[in-house]
């Protein structure tokens, strides 16, 4: 069945992502249960160095040129259908991230097997590969069969043990000639996030708003409690996208991963994308008014309440708290 | 300009989702829809470029729940032409969805002009075979990039922003005609008053555009769907919000945050 399973090596500046050893650990998972071989896909501007962390795949396969620079879809699709014909690979694995969006999809459609998005739950079963994905912002599963083992399967970030792919055996590396062209969609360069006036990368507290902080006049209420905590004010997807707040207190998916002493999340549902970017916080408090909302699975302490009627008081109480 | 935005209407997540008794799939009845949140983006960022460089906006949906008034606001807020497609969306997958809007698109409905910018949002919460923005770069061969949150001309072309992580963002340079996979506008949605959308209702129509539905309306069978087994990690603190208040503060201190 299975003969090769092809892993796209993510990787932003030079750094690996985690998201790269957790899909090689789901290829060894179903290498070992199907038989085949596992290949990274090393794609980039000087990139060969991290070839040397891929151990856990039997081979990379290695691209390092100035014009793969955050390349896009019609210089990467190609080159990975060209792949999957060399390694007759049925089963491709790619992150489910910003930087790889789009790509599966036009594989897919290329190679004309299924494609499978947000997928943070994979086993065999009878020599089918079975998938389950997160939908509608985490509330619903579904699991999908991909009776030949056959199809592109897009990787729900810190669903799987980073650990399982990790190895300290040096890969064998295959180098990959990459095609000439003129391409339509060009990098130019990387935008730095602007923390020059809070980094929240860099506090030990965070008091977080989503949509249940309602308007933007609410957010001076959780900006007086961040004070009172010696902390500072962030933000779900929705309140940047008001406007409400600047980018650069976006946490999730596409803004910062923090990792505070405390996250207090003040009206946040907890949609995958956020807690993406929030879950190695040692302590979470949440307040929310829905009692089924998400945050509740990844939070420490919480409480069914609307956040506006807690703020101020809570504010007291610490204050009262820090005066004993 | 040439700005073509495809909309889509998605379950509201703020309300309870319950699976059907195939258990294959949602319980329509309770379900209540709204415009997918990036849509609404990709709607307001074809506004603001039709102001900044000129140009029409055309705004294109498949059938469903409330698509309608999702289709009045867009014209209320400056779209030129509303294009409704009568087929069931909630019937067709992601696969089948792109390949309606490329037909609608390829068969003259939309005109891809060399000025053209297709702008779908760039994800919805149940893209499970996918997103719509990329297939549609596949299927009308055209340059794509998703997670897009800035967009300006630039000498017959654009340059556009695209998200990666950790707050990083990368500029790209893109030549027209393209698709764009739009994940914020450069600003917050514009807000209309509900007089303004009913006037709109009045005055102006919605065209449609008949398309076959292809053969195969989903990519994907699947096997089961269920709710997530709660955690239930967080221990829940009761009582007043005074009392809650009083204990939050109370766990701050024992563990020295304050």
């Amino acid at each position: 069945m299975s003969t090769g399973i092809l892993v796209l090596v993510e990787h932003l500046k030079g750094t690996m992502a985690d998201i790269t050893f957790e899909m090689l650990g789901v290829g060894r998972k179903v290498a070992a249960a199907q038989g085949g071989q596992v290949h990274a896909v090393l794609l980039g501007k000087n990139v060969a160095a991290l070839a040397t962390r891929l151990g856990a795949a039997d081979s990379v396969l290695l691209a390092d040129e100035p014009s793969l620079e955050q390349s896009s879809a019609e210089v990467i699709v190609p080159l990975l259908q060209q792949l999957m014909a060399q390694k007759q690979a049925s089963l491709v694995l790619l992150g489910g991230t910003n930087a790889s969006f789009g790509l599966g999809v036009q594989l897919s459609a290329r190679m004309k097997v299924p494609f499978v998005n947000f997928c943070k739950g994979a086993r065999v079963e009878g020599g089918s590969l079975v998938l389950t994905s997160q939908l509608f912002s985490g509330k619903i599963l579904s699991d999908v069969k991909l009776a030949d083992g056959k199809g592109i399967v897009s990787i729900y970030p810190g669903a799987f043990p980073a650990e399982a792919g990790r190895s300290d055996k040096t890969p064998p590396v295959e180098k990959v000639a990459v095609p000439p062209g003129s391409p339509k969609v060009v990098f130019k360069r990387y935008i730095e996030p602007d923390t020059s006036d809070v980094d929240i990368t860099k506090q030990s507290v965070l008091v977080a708003v989503g949509r249940g902080i309602q308007n933007a006049d609410n957010i001076s209420l959780a900006e007086d409690l961040a004070k009172t905590l010696g902390g500072a004010v962030c933000a779900s997807r929705p309140v940047i996208d008001q406007g409400w707040l600047p980018l650069s207190r976006q946490v999730g998916k596409s803004g910062m991963s923090v990792a505070p002493k405390l996250y207090l999340a003040l009206g946040i549902s907890g949609a995958p994308e956020h807690c993406e970017g929030m879950k190695g916080a040692q302590l979470i408090v949440a307040i929310n008014t829905d009692p089924k909302a998400p945050i509740f699975d990844v939070a420490h302490y919480g409480a069914n309440a609307d956040c506006l009627e807690i703020i101020e008081l809570l504010k007291e109480a610490v204050e009262k708290k820090k005066t004993k | 300009m040439n700005l073509i935005v495809l909309l889509k209407m998605v379950p509201d997540t703020v309300e309870e989702l319950n699976v059907a008794s195939d258990g294959k799939s949602l319980d329509s009845e309770y379900l209540r829809f709204k415009l997918n949140d990036p849509d609404e983006h990709a709607l307001e960022e074809a506004l603001l470029l039709k102001e900044r460089a000129g140009g029409k906006v055309t705004v294109v949906a498949l059938d469903a729940p409330e698509v309608d008034d999702a289709l009045f606001m867009a014209l209320a807020k400056g779209a030129d032409r509303a294009v409704k497609i009568p087929a069931d969306q909630a019937s067709l997958g992601t696969v089948a969805t792109a390949r309606m809007f490329a037909t609608f698109l390829a068969s003259g409905g939309g005109q891809i002009t060399p000025d053209t910018l297709v702008l779908p949002g760039s994800q919805a919460i149940d893209d499970l075979e996918g997103e719509v923005a990329a297939y549609l770069g596949e299927a009308l061969s055209l340059p794509y990039v998703g997670v897009v949150s800035s967009v300006s001309p630039v000498n017959g072309k654009v340059v556009v922003l695209k998200e990666f992580s950790g707050g990083m963002r990368g500029e790209f340079e893109v030549t027209l005609p393209a698709v764009l996979g739009i994940q914020s506008a450069e600003k917050p949605p514009r807000y209309v008053p509900v007089a303004k959308v009913r006037a709109v209702m009045k005055s102006a129509k919605i065209e449609t555009a008949d398309i076959a539905p292809p053969e195969s309306a989903k990519a994907l069978a699947v096997e089961r769907m269920y709710k997530p087994e709660v955690a239930g990690r967080a221990q829940i603190l009761e009582g007043t919000p005074e009392d809650i208040a009083v204990r939050i503060a109370s766990l701050l201190a024992e563990r020295g945050i304050i």
